[in-house]
């Protein structure tokens, strides 16, 4: 028996440094190579990549989310992007409002497409949103709200497997129909755009899109942390025995549900913040995020990063990302849902435990002992 | 659910049944009847089980043994009939399978189940009574006191030098010792263990008797499902044959093989 199995494991594994060191420079040489060189210099990183770049993260941040539910509690949500899309939401309520009367019918509380629907005075559930702090607790508490009533029914039903992902597809459709409709307030088909400061800072600056996209790298950062801190304590280890044996997990005296619960709020906030991010570096929120094939698509990543280990749900984000971003401004640009599905089946059978649970394999096939304390990594089932 | 009648207790309960009544008995089944779509799986079941007793329940496939667990731990809610727990204070067939957990009863599966993916000694963590609440185990230490009882865990069930391996890594007959050990960290006051000699080697069969008869001397209640006659002599205890949902005999392994009726459902001639 060596003593290091009674050692609980690290907080931040050798992969999970690695992770954060690289994180750590892109955050600070991204914006210091827009920011501090000329336009044409080499090094120079123009802004437009800044800011897809940052969106990159916060995908990254979004497929975190998934992993911790899908990855180490089973439960295969397909409709993550509605938190995603309420947190953008949020953020973008405030910063309609902060348009002001510089919109195009110069209204100073009304945002144009209210005015353009002939609305009179701004409905109920905007107040508040022309208040930062207030939008920034709207941005955790809409996904987190909608996470506990919807886990809550769900859970406690007992519903699983493809059941649930379906209910969860037909919740994020749902809400793009609602979303749709312009007398929900929400700006409609449009949504919501035009936007332009925060906090009083040109939202097209070069400097507030640096500034958002080491937000995002930071966002990224402790989004890890958070996460690897929850599934290495105790009620990590329940998760993960949910996700094998939830039977034996209720005949151990646990409450699975509520552990299920707590997982899916907290994702769901993750999510939320993502979506925050998101929003003003991209500068739109319409109802087109709630799409079902949006949710689907996370799951895309986090398959091909490696579900069960965090750093592959971040990295699939942002391989497929790139691979997206570089496919569809090509003539290969009206094949690229087939490429992505092919992707899928191409991972799902020849590296189903993605590219980051492959290569941890192939690292313990070459290490003597294996060490069983690293990241649980069974046989992916499709259907959890 | 209320009694049902009590005065007319079931013909078939064999002869030697010494029934206790409800305040004296730690398990107390007084006409338990379950269907499945037409088929009754147990038929006015009625027995019970004393404080500190071990019993031992035999009988062929289809008899309603591993139903009779499911309806003791919540997992299937009797269509008649009562359960009660502890001297008739807790009636079983209102709570679900994680209060009556918490009660103090476990139960090992018939199918060795532990957490695959975790380390024999995570698993045994999880099992280990304590806290069972979400969010105060966020931020749960261990003590050393649980450090203490696990280890005196491993010595019971032997697996002491297997505690860094995964769950899914050990060996069938392994897994049963840990799922006993995991029971054991529960602490339970009545453990139900289904079938948990199957697939073992003749020497691994007779250390989980006396594995079962030490948790027993220790002051547990344990009923075992068990197929193997010899196991169930080398536990030496009250023998229950079940058979079509009810007590067919009950007595000593020696009066119940004896039993005309029994050797023709069960034993064969």
């Amino acid at each position: 028996m060596s003593p290091s199995d009674t050692r609980p494991p690290t907080l931040i594994p050798t992969n999970g440094l690695v992770f954060l060191g690289v994180l750590a420079a892109v955050a600070v040489l991204v914006p210091l190579l827009n920011l501090a060189t000329s336009p044409d210099a080499a090094v120079h990183v123009p802004t437009y990549v800044v800011s897809l770049l940052g969106k990159y993260l916060t995908y990254a941040l979004l497929a975190l989310s998934v992993d911790l539910i899908w990855g180490y509690v089973g439960i295969l949500s397909l409709g993550q992007g509605a938190f995603f899309a309420l947190g953008g939401y949020a953020m973008g309520m405030y910063l309609m409002r902060q348009i002001g009367t510089r919109g195009v019918y110069g209204d100073p509380m009304l945002p144009d497409f209210m005015v353009f629907l002939n609305w009179k005075e701004l409905p109920w559930f905007w107040y508040g949103f022309d208040l930062f702090p207030f939008a920034l607790v709207m941005v955790l508490l809409a996904p987190g709200l909608l996470a506990l009533v919807f886990g809550w029914f769900a859970f406690r039903s007992r519903v699983t497997g493809v059941y649930l992902s379906i209910i969860t597809q037909a919740m994020t459709f749902a809400l793009l129909l609602a979303f749709f409709r312009n007398d929900m307030g929400f700006g409609g088909n449009n949504g919501l755009t035009d936007f332009k400061d925060i906090l009083g800072f040109n939202i097209q600056s070069d400097g507030t899109r640096a500034v958002l996209f080491f937000l995002s790298a930071l966002a990224l950062g402790l989004g890890y942390v958070l996460c690897r801190f929850l599934v290495r304590s105790h009620f990590g280890k329940v998760l993960i025995a949910i996700r094998d044996a939830e039977t034996r997990v209720r005949f151990t005296g646990y409450r699975a549900e509520n552990y299920k619960l707590v997982a899916f709020v907290v994702s769901a906030m993750l999510a939320g913040i993502a979506g925050a991010l998101y929003v003003p570096q991209v500068g739109i929120i319409n109802p087109s995020e709630f799409s079902p094939a949006n949710s689907i698509e996370i799951i895309v990543w986090v398959a091909v990063g490696g579900r069960g280990t965090l750093v592959g749900a971040a990295l699939g984000a942002v391989l497929v990302n790139y691979a997206k971003t570089y496919f569809t401004s090509g003539f290969l640009a009206p094949y690229w849902l087939f490429m992505l599905g092919g992707l899928f089946v191409a991972v799902t059978l020849f590296l189903p435990k993605g590219i980051v649970g492959t290569f941890y394999d192939w690292r313990e096939k070459r290490r003597p002992s294996p060490d069983a304390l690293g990241e649980p990594l069974p046989e992916p089932k499709p259907a959890e | 659910m209320t009694a049902t009648d009590t005065l007319d207790p079931p013909v078939a309960a064999g002869e030697g049944a010494a029934k206790k009544t409800l305040t004296e008995a730690l398990l107390y089944l007084d006409g338990v009847t379950v269907t499945f779509d037409g088929f009754r799986a147990l038929n006015a079941l009625s027995f019970t089980i004393d404080p500190g007793e071990m019993r031992a329940i035999i009988g062929p496939n289809g008899a309603g043994k591993t139903t009779m667990m499911d309806v003791i731990t919540g997992k299937t809610r009797p269509d008649k009939g009562d359960v009660f727990f502890d001297g008739g204070t807790t009636d079983l067939t209102k709570l679900d399978e994680t209060q009556i957990a918490t009660l103090g009863i476990g139960r090992k599966f018939q199918k060795p189940t532990v957490f695959e993916s975790h380390t024999v000694l995570d698993n045994l963590r999880l099992a280990l009574k304590g806290q069972r609440r979400a969010l105060p185990n966020i931020f749960r230490r261990e003590t050393a006191a649980a450090r203490e009882r696990i280890d005196e865990i491993f010595e019971t069930i032997k697996l002491t030098e297997h505690r860094g391996r995964l769950g899914g890594a050990l060996s069938h007959g392994q897994k049963q010792w840990l799922e006993i050990g995991m029971l054991l960290a529960q602490d339970p006051r009545l453990l139900l263990v289904d079938e948990p000699v199957a697939g073992m080697t003749d020497a691994e069969t007779a250390q989980t008797a006396e594995l079962l008869r030490a948790i027993n001397a220790n002051g547990h209640s344990v009923v075992v499902v068990e197929h193997d006659m010899t196991f169930v002599r080398d536990l030496g205890v009250r023998v229950m044959c079940l058979h079509e949902g009810s007590v067919l005999a009950e007595g000593t392994l020696d009066q119940v093989s004896a039993n005309e009726r029994v050797i023709e459902v069960y034993l064969g001639r």
